[in-house]
């Protein structure tokens, strides 16, 4: 489970004297597990600002972030890889490795996790099937277009099998077409049993989705519906 | 932990291979470095050497009077030999010393008709002092002027050669120490240009560094390669430093023997080419590690 409790981040020299000075203020929620769970508002909203607290890349200014068993704001940066072996991370500009290819780059997730060779390859395989690059596993990162370096970053994201993927509009940069095959695989996974936390600006897809819904304006929770639309506020 | 490690291993070599040409610049600019400080330690062989001969031949000789007696000479030498700063008294006779004479000048008809119609030993007696260090020529002499012994003493050398001998102490003393100085700096100034080319290296880097802390690698996972690489630097940059540095050996070896013949650079440097090359690498290996290492650290802040 995951739950955020009267969260607020302010950044350093972020305040203006206005009020709104703070990229989240006060947020409060839970997710539970296999959820299905975007995350919208506009630009500046606060979305990022909601995963990086959740991975423990941001600490919050006030509040406490909880991730099972962990509380994710009082980890070290020894502890951070324990929490972080539970999340799969996808990003708008897909955060590869350059120097690897699309197999290395999936088995790294593995080899973080201590995995061992032999289930490395076994697995591997397997992930590349699932997102449809079998025949590009031995590819760099700059030889990949940009959907096919979005389904290897899926791939390493759901290869150690995570209670939760997050992804930060995972298709910002992508087609229309690989858009939907992006959104189809997440939900795909979703079903596997996976929570899948999606940060989006994209109307269709959040409408298409017609799951549950958290709309943020200006650092504040306005919406959280389940079977929610896409609202601009 | 034996998988982890053959992992960091493995990246390690990946991380030197891959980014060959950003491998290439830090090597590069490693080499030149590891140059530097066996260039020091090259020079400091060269001035070592060079001011252990010089002080080698620096001595005073006392000359005895022709009617001084031979066991009153000897005695002398004993007392000299009991002195803290002499490291050695050669007596040379009278007899020796005519020999001496006779050799040098074998040539020369005149000297050798105008000794034998003298008729007798116009030679004094004379002892060679050698001092442990030049400056401790000053107590030595001034022992030897001591009033007691001047009735036998015709004369002491090192007053003629009292400028010469302070001059050289002087600028001995004062090369090492610059010396010393010179080469602290300029190995700071090496280690420094090294440690920023390295920290420019992973700075490029620091993205990498980001998205696999994101993934979850722990911190000895995500730098172990960075300091394996850092490892792989020094040995390459120490090897090659080496081999570079041997054609300007051989080069130079053969002036500095016109120079002081007492000492043979090329010789030193190749019998003693293993340990040189084990502590180029060593430095090497150091400066890579120590580099990688401290510059990292910032980065797998997150
Ligand atoms: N490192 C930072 N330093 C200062 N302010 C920041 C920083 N990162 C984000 N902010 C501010 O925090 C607010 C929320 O940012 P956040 O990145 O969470 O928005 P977002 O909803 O993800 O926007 P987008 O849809 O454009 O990605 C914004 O006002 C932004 O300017
Ligand atoms: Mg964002």
């Amino acid at each position: 489970m995951i739950a955020f409790q009267n969260v607020s981040k302010i950044y350093n020299g972020n305040v203006d004297g206005n009020g709104h000075s703070s990229a989240l203020m006060e947020v409060t929620f839970q997710i539970q597990p296999k959820e299905f769970v975007s995350l919208v508002g506009r630009s500046g909203a606060g979305k990022s600002t909601i995963l990086n607290l959740l991975t423990g890349e941001l600490k919050p200014s006030k509040g406490r972030v909880i991730f099972g068993a962990y509380e994710v704001n009082k980890l070290s940066y020894q502890e951070l890889p324990h929490l972080r072996r539970h999340i799969g991370v996808i990003f708008q500009d897909f955060r590869l490795l350059p120097n690897r290819n699309s197999y290395e780059n999936i088995a790294f997730a593995l080899e973080a996790c201590g995995y061992n060779q032999a289930d490395i390859d076994e697995l591997v395989p397997q992930a590349l099937e699932m997102v449809g690059l079998k025949d590009k596993a031995y590819n760099f990162p700059h030889e990949l277009s940009g959907g096919e370096k979005q389904r290897v970053a899926i791939a390493r994201a759901m290869i150690h099998r995570p209670e939760v993927i997050m992804a930060d509009e995972p298709t910002g940069n992508l087609d229309p077409f690989n858009k939907w095959e992006i959104i189809k695989l997440l939900g795909k996974i979703n079903e596997l049993g996976t929570t899948v936390i999606l940060a989006t600006h994209d109307k269709e897809i959040v409408n298409n989705l017609g799951r549950r819904v958290i709309t943020l304006d200006s650092g504040r929770i306005v919406l959280d519906e389940e079977k929610g639309k896409f609202v601009l506020v | 932990m034996f998988t982890i490690i053959y992992r960091i291993i493995k990246y390690g070599f990946q991380q030197f291979s891959r980014n060959s040409l950003l491998s290439a610049a830090t090597v590069a600019v490693m080499v030149m470095a590891l140059i530097v400080l066996l260039g020091i330690n090259i020079f400091s062989f060269l001035t070592d050497n060079t001011l252990a001969v010089l002080k080698d031949k620096i001595d005073i000789s006392v000359y005895f009077k022709t009617n001084a007696p031979e066991d009153e000479v000897l005695r002398v030498k004993r007392s000299l030999e009991g002195l803290p700063e002499v490291k050695q008294v050669e007596y040379i006779s009278r007899d020796q010393a005519l020999e001496l004479f006779k050799a040098n000048h074998k040539n020369d008809e005149d000297i050798t008709q105008a000794i034998i119609e003298l008729g007798e030993n116009p030679l004094s007696a004379s002892l060679n002092i050698k001092a442990f260090n030049p400056g401790q020529f000053a107590t030595i002499s001034t022992y030897l002027s001591n009033n007691s012994l001047a009735p036998i003493v015709e004369k002491i050398s090192f007053y003629e050669n009292k400028t010469v001998i302070d001059l050289l102490a002087k600028v001995i003393d004062t090369v090492q120490k610059a010396g010393t100085i010179l080469a602290a700096l300029l190995t700071l100034i090496a280690g420094l240009v090294v440690f920023n080319t390295i920290r420019l290296a992973i700075y490029s880097s620091r993205e990498e560094i980001g998205i696999m802390r994101l993934v979850g690698a722990s911190n000895l996972f995500v730098r172990g390669p960075y300091i394996v690489a850092g490892i792989l630097y020094g040995i390459v940059a120490g090897l090659l430093s080496v081999l570079l540095t041997l054609p300007a050996v051989i080069f130079i070896s053969p002036y500095v023997k016109i120079f002081i013949p007492e000492v043979n650079l090329q010789a030193h440097f190749f019998s003693n080419i293993h340990i040189l090359i084990l502590t180029q690498i060593g430095f090497g290996m150091i400066l890579g590690v120590v580099s990688s290492y401290w510059a990292m650290r910032r980065y797998l802040k997150v």
